[in-house]
This record gives C-alpha cells, sequence and structure tokens, in this order.
C-alpha cells in the first residue's frame, strides 16, 4: 500500500467516523457512580484464590495416583515416558 | 484553564496515594471529562464512556498505591483508560451495535450520491469495526482523532513506532475487506 492509498485510507475513515467533539462530557456526574462502585468492592466478600480445576483432570488424577499405589513397578515406566 | 495546568497540589495526591477519598474526589473532577473524552474517542459511544469513565477511577482508586505523587497523574490515568477501554473492545463481538449505532451516527454526504457514499462510509465503519481492537485503538486515535503519536504510544504503552506500524497494518486490513466488498477506495 503506498503513501495514495493511506492517504485514501485515511480520508474514508474520518468520513465514516466523524471525529469527537473536543468539549464532549458525560451527561451525568459520575461521581456517585464511582462512590457507589467502590461501597460494592468494600461490601463484597474477597474472592479467595482458588485453584480451579475441571473435574475430569481430578478424575484423571485420581485414577494416576490409584493406578501408582496399585503397581509401583510401573511409576519409572511412567517418568521414563513424560 | 487547558487541560494539563492542575489545580490538585502535591500534597493532593499524597493524599490520594494514602487512601483519602477527599484528595480522590479531588482527582476525578479535575480529571473526569478528560477520561471520558479519551475513553469516548477510542470506544465512540457515550453511554459506554461513562460506565469505562466510572471503571477508569474504580481501577486508579485500586491502583492509588501503585501511583508515583512526583509524577504527572494525567499520563497514569489516561494508561488506565486505555486499558479499560481496551479491555472493553476486546470484549464486544464485532458488529454489534456499536457499528450499528456509528452508522446511524454519520453525517451525511456533502459530494456525489448521498446514498452511496453513506453506504461506503457504512460499509469502512463496519470493516473497522472488524479490525482488532489493538489496531482499532491506535488507528481511531491517531487517523480520526489526530492525537499526537507519542501521547497514543504512552497510553498504548507502546513506541511511536509500534503506534505508527499499528495504523499501517490497521489501514491495509481496511482496504483489503473493503475490497473483499467489492469497494475500491
Amino acid at each position: 500500500m503506498n503513501a495514495h492509498d493511506r492517504n485514501q485510507m485515511k480520508e474514508l475513515l474520518k468520513e465514516a467516523l466523524p471525529p469527537i467533539a473536543a468539549d464532549a462530557e458525560p451527561e451525568r456526574d459520575l461521581w456517585p457512580a464511582v462512590l457507589r462502585r467502590l461501597d460494592e468492592d468494600a461490601v463484597a466478600p474477597r474472592r479467595e484464590i482458588s485453584f480451579s480445576m475441571p473435574w475430569f483432570d481430578w478424575a484423571l488424577l485420581g485414577g494416576l495416583a490409584a493406578f501408582a499405589v496399585s503397581f509401583p513397578a510401573t511409576i519409572p515406566v511412567f517418568l521414563y515416558y513424560l | 484553564m487547558p487541560y494539563g495546568s492542575s489545580l490538585v497540589t502535591s500534597g493532593v495526591l499524597h493524599r490520594f496515594r494514602e487512601g483519602d477519598l477527599d484528595a480522590f474526589e479531588a482527582l476525578f473532577r479535575e480529571h473526569q471529562r478528560f477520561v471520558f473524552g479519551w475513553v469516548l474517542r477510542m470506544v465512540r459511544n457515550p453511554a459506554t464512556a461513562e460506565e469505562l469513565t466510572v471503571e477508569t477511577f474504580w481501577r486508579i482508586h485500586r491502583a492509588r498505591e501503585r501511583f508515583q505523587p512526583d509524577r504527572p497523574f494525567a499520563p497514569w490515568a489516561r494508561r488506565i483508560a486505555t486499558r479499560a477501554a481496551l479491555d472493553w473492545l476486546r470484549a464486544q463481538r464485532p458488529e454489534v451495535e456499536l457499528t450499528a449505532e456509528m452508522a446511524s451516527a454519520l453525517p451525511s454526504a456533502s459530494t456525489g450520491d448521498p446514498g452511496i457514499a453513506a453506504e461506503i462510509r457504512s460499509k469502512a465503519a463496519l470493516a473497522f469495526a472488524r479490525l482488532p481492537p489493538s489496531l482499532r485503538a491506535a488507528a481511531v486515535l491517531a487517523v480520526v482523532e489526530e492525537q499526537p503519536h507519542k501521547e497514543i504510544a504512552a497510553a498504548l504503552g507502546i513506541t511511536v513506532g509500534a503506534v505508527k506500524l499499528r495504523v499501517f497494518r490497521a489501514l491495509r486490513l481496511l482496504r483489503k475487506d473493503l475490497e473483499q466488498q467489492g469497494i475500491t477506495p
């Protein structure tokens, strides 16, 4: 794409998306909304950092553990193929 | 008073960092219009820009301990606002209401066939909405809003060269998309 094409695309973009007025401002006072948000944050219980894993991963892990306990001799073979 | 000539003293910035709500309100009152305007330029929707302004100041409050009071507040706030707007853009599906609103807000054509020109502009707006958010943000701020590349780079946390590259890629992808729709700008 050469400079001429770029300028054409810029002009088209400016026509498609008219610039926002320099004096744009919110229609309402947003401070009460900010305070509400801060209050919600203070009231909401802090989420515990949890280690979430889907159930089938736990099932697979459990199966592997059971297999390793039942047949301990297979552990080195397992480790070899990891 | 032009933006940047701050009424907020260094003491207010220090108190804000320590969690003083009055100091935070003073900063909010001084910067909310600027933050709203910046976010609006990125998301092109006043109601969303209001929500994101609230989100930005909430993030600012949450991150206050990382703020360095000896540095200016405005660029820091703009960077947080940019991240909030980018998060919102990433969460949106392209071609949803945003573009419909864009298309309806388009000014009427001044030359040629108004119907055809409006259709091209509408398709260009739709194609623009399909661009990746990071390219969209750089292009709209640099090309449409004509913001200095240095400020865009600081807000996006990238270099000026990277801003230019993103704008170039955005324009190239936009052209390609329009060509696929049978429109040769």
